[in-house]
């Protein structure tokens, strides 16, 4: 098999990549998902909220995706359901499988990778006690309620406060479960703030900042949890212990990059995003493989995943028709004070269309603070920001005739305190 | 009426009742856990020792040695993973060297083969990623790491399909001696054999008091590991001990069998024969001894931590031998470290017992030692996985992304003699869950699998143990009435 363009996962990253690759003048694209059906992790996000910035309404994440599966059906552009890629090897061949057409080689002339991400687990954060059931991610759990129907507790005790976690506090309280409590080792939320106002403020549901679980407690089924207050160096402060029966403990502790075949390809990856390094066209450190959306770096809002897959698809397409110059002279781009990453790693002005769009986290929730872009030390864009916290995504957009530099340059975001 | 009854279906219940299924005997083994290495196999180090620790003239020492050099073909006749990798105790300073020296001379009288105490030099030769500060090593080419509750399942699969019974969920409440043999009472009803083995691990004294005066205790001694990323296995190639000081024996770092890394176990002597819970000071404190071996390991890697829990005896050696006041019941008990590494050897000592009260067992003649080999699709070339699927489509569809597990895979994990009936059971079978998502993707795929294959409703599949139920209800169903009226609602509201 051979084709044009193949793009790893069809959740929303790589359904917009793929169209976008197809509006741009390539017709022979395969999209691969492993899955039963397109839409990925959106087709569990029954609630709304997406598309507000892509189509100014307000969608489920089914109505999102559907969206997009019908135009990739309209513009016949080629799928494959519960289909795995095992291995992406030399020469932009991929091994995949899937029982109807068995072991598969495909040869690709660009491959997009839009794998997504996954849940962090308890394993992950070492929380002690006894091992029983009754510990989900709260993914997990989201799959089990709106897609398989079926209930995983009744009394609920939540820890973490990412969107995920928050969303599923609402949602199990809709189902007639209790939710005891929302604990975030953090002194701030993980979270979008509208997330926390609409499912657990709305709902009375107590979140508790800066706490930590102490212990699961029951043999076979969870029976109880324990929290404690963390003091500064998120150590548990003895005697803030709460106790809690509770059937179910929810697990909302970060997200992560999904990158093992782009491990085992040999992409180089960000320690800190846990994603591929980047540049301006999401061209990952493999010439040709492309990657965008929660397998880049954890997305907060499905609009921005769309937007970043568009530019993976558009370039995809560009480097088909070798309209792509790998040989320009490249910037590279360093998160500065407060900042935690940027994406794109690398910048390449010649190939920038218009506008270069870096993405980026904050370390800390800050108020009232300048966001400052630098090029070598030289100041050509400065924002003020009111709010700023590590649970929304930061974008900053650089006018191309602003990008002019010498090789080798370095693009710097920092945040500045007001009036410093 | 059973020939032989053994109670427990963990390593040792599982090695004997093999090996009784040699003979023409009718055999029964019996454990209250729903599936087979629930209790201490399913939670150990997994090294295969070589044998140089046990003091000579012990059991323990004679039995690890011999256990050892029998672990090559069982494991090729049974199909379960085992590598000969070999094992380190390492030193960091001249009174650990002396230590070194002492178990290499305990291992000569033990005729452990081809030990050899390397330098400096040799040791970081072999394996570059060790602390800096070790100054030499014993190495031990014959230790190994094995999965053992695979083995396990394995073993019980192959007595299963040469005839021996498998009864699980059955706790035995009393046992009665009469003049036939025992009945042993259970809740899933009485249960009635000539002679009894009792296997039953951190329950051994429990079991043996209901025939007999008390000659042995147990009690249960906790360890706790980590467990590492698969991407993390290749730190070390090598089982990693420190060398035992005043103040204990310290922590060993061992590549798994499956490629991650384990880091463990502490020890700690607890009353509660169930407690298997983690607690993170514990937690901490085997993380900071293993710098000792290495300051490399990546413990922000971690995919999860367990505890387990060594029978240890108040014998000091391992416990086998016919009951002075019991005739035909046999304790194997006291089966801690190295008893793993020692199984297939107490199973033969075992049935020698036996053999000892009976006289000569009848061999059978179609006693088939072989399983049928696994299908393990990730560990397969491109051709053979093309012809896999060909063969069943189930090959071409993977369940669980973290460890490419098929279908196939999973479905023959259930429908094998001694198949997994949990979540758990299918994970220690053939791995779905055992990787970095710990089975936030494969796990409602598994139950549904299970479901389906074993004709229960999904809401009747546990996690591991009979009580560990994962879904409590079905979501509330609207009627079409109901959607009616909510609808009508809204448009007066508008």
């Amino acid at each position: 098999m051979k084709y044009d363009i193949v793009v790893v996962g069809g959740g929303p990253a790589g359904l917009a990549a793929a169209i976008e690759a197809k509006k741009n003048g390539v017709d022979n694209i395969l999209v691969i998902e492993r899955d039963r059906e397109l839409g990925g992790i959106l087709q569990q996000c029954i609630h709304n909220g997406f598309g507000l910035h892509v189509f100014k309404e307000e969608l489920t994440g089914p109505e999102y995706a559907e969206k997009f599966i019908t135009e990739l059906k309209n513009m016949g552009i080629e799928y494959k359901l519960d289909t795995m890629v095992l291995e992406i090897g030399e020469e932009r061949v991929i091994h995949a499988i899937n029982t109807v057409d068995g072991f598969m080689r495909i040869k690709a002339g660009a491959i997009i990778l839009s794998m997504g991400c996954r849940e962090r687990t308890r394993g992950a954060i070492s929380i002690p006690g006894s091992r029983p059931a009754g510990v989900f991610t709260a993914g997990t759990a989201q799959r089990f309620v709106n897609m398989e129907g079926y209930m995983v507790g009744k009394r609920v005790v939540i820890l973490g406060s990412g969107d995920i976690g928050l969303i599923m506090a609402r949602r199990m309280t809709l189902e007639g479960a209790k939710v005891l409590a929302v604990a975030e080792l953090m002194p701030f939320s993980g979270g979008l703030t509208r997330n926390i106002v609409q499912c657990l403020e709305d709902y009375h549901i107590p979140l508790y900042l800066s706490h930590t679980l102490m212990e699961i407690k029951g043999k076979d089924r969870v029976e109880g949890v324990v929290i404690a207050e963390v003091d500064k160096n998120r150590k548990p402060i003895p005697g803030t212990e709460k106790h809690y029966d509770c059937d179910t403990l929810l697990l909302s502790v970060g997200l992560i990059p999904e990158n093992e075949i782009s491990k085992n390809a040999g992409i180089a990856l960000d320690p800190v995003t846990s994603g591929p390094i980047v540049n301006e066209s999401m061209e990952t450190s493999i010439e040709g493989v492309f990657a965008c959306g929660n397998v880049v770096h954890v997305h907060d809002l499905v609009d921005f995943v769309t937007a970043e897959s568009k530019r993976a698809g558009k370039n995809a397409a560009k480097y088909i028709k070798k309209e792509i110059k790998a040989d320009a002279k490249t910037a590279k781009t360093k998160p500065g004070e407060g900042i935690r990453y940027i994406v794109p790693h690398m910048v390449r002005p010649e190939n920038v269309d218009g506008t270069l769009d870096l993405f980026m986290r904050v370390d800390n929730v800050y108020k009232d603070m300048n966001m400052v872009v630098k090029i070598d030390g030289k100041e050509i864009k400065r924002m003020k920001k009111k709010h700023l916290a590590p649970g929304e995504m930061e974008s900053v957009k650089i006018k191309k005739e602003d990008l002019g530099f010498k090789e080798d340059a370095v693009i710097t975001v920092q945040l500045e305190k007001e009036g410093a | 009426m059973y020939d032989v009854a053994v109670i427990g279906a963990g390593i040792i219940g599982t090695f004997i009742t093999r090996e009784l299924s040699k003979f023409d005997l009718k055999t029964v083994m019996i454990d209250k856990e729903n599936d087979i290495a629930n209790g201490t196999t399913k939670a150990n180090s997994a090294i295969v020792h070589a044998g140089y620790d046990a003091k000579a003239g012990t059991l323990k020492g004679k039995l690890n040695a011999k256990g050892n050099a029998m672990y090559g073909k069982v494991c090729e006749e049974l199909d379960v993973h085992f590598k000969r990798i070999g094992s380190f105790v390492i030193a960091s300073n001249e009174e650990e060297m002396e230590s070194v020296k002492d178990l290499y001379e305990r291992g000569r009288k033990n005729n452990i083969p081809d030990m050899k105490i390397l330098s400096q030099e040799e040791v970081r030769a072999m394996e570059p990623n060790l602390n800096e500060e070790i100054i030499g090593a014993l190495y031990a080419p014959t230790a190994g790491i094995v999965s053992p509750w695979e083995l396990a399942v394995a073993l019980a699969e192959n007595a299963a399909d040469n005839g021996a019974q498998i009864k699980l969920e059955t706790e035995v409440l009393g046992i009665e001696k009469n003049e036939e043999g025992y009945v042993i009472h259970t809740n899933n009803g009485d249960v009635k054999a000539k002679y009894v083995f009792n296997c039953a691990g951190v329950y051994a004294q429990e079991i043996n008091e209901m025939v007999a005066s008390r000659s042995f205790s147990i009690h249960p001694r906790r360890g706790q590991y980590n467990i590492l990323d698969k991407s993390t296995g290749d730190l070390i190639n090598h089982v990693i001990f420190q060398a035992p000081t005043k103040l204990g024996k310290g922590v060993l770092v061992a590549p798994t069998v499956h490629g991650n890394l384990l880091v463990g176990p502490d020890a700690e002597d607890l009353e509660d024969k169930e407690n298997t819970s983690t607690t993170s000071d514990r937690i901490e404190f085997i993380r900071e001894k293993s710098r000792k071996t290495t300051t490399k390991v990546p413990f922000n890697k971690t995919i999860t931590s367990f505890a387990g829990l060594r029978a240890v005896s108040n014998v000091g050696d391992f416990i086998i031998e016919e009951s002075k006041e019991a005739k035909g019941f046999i304790n194997v008990a006291g089966i801690e470290s190295p008893g793993l590494s020692a199984a297939p050897a107490i199973a033969e000592y075992a049935i020698d017992v036996l053999k000892g009260i009976t006289g000569e067992l009848k061999e059978r003649k179609d006693f088939n030692p072989r399983r049928k080999p696994v299908i393990r699709f990730m560990e397969l070339s491109d051709e053979e996985k093309s012809e896999v699927i060909k063969k069943d489509p189930r090959y071409g569809r993977i369940i669980c992304r973290c460890e490419n597990i098929t279908e196939g895979e999973i479905v023959d994990a259930i429908h094998r003699n001694a198949g997994g009936r949990t979540v758990d059971g299918i994970k220690r079978r053939s791995r779905p869950g055992m990787g970095r998502c710990q089975g936030g993707f494969c796990g409602p795929r598994v139950m549904e699998i299970l479901a389906r294959e074993l004709k229960m409703d999904i809401k009747d599949v546990v996690k591991d143990s009979k009580e560990a139920y994962i879904l409590t209800e079905e979501t509330k169903q609207n009627t079409p009435e109901e959607v009616v009226v909510e609808t009508l609602e809204e448009i007066k509201i508008s």
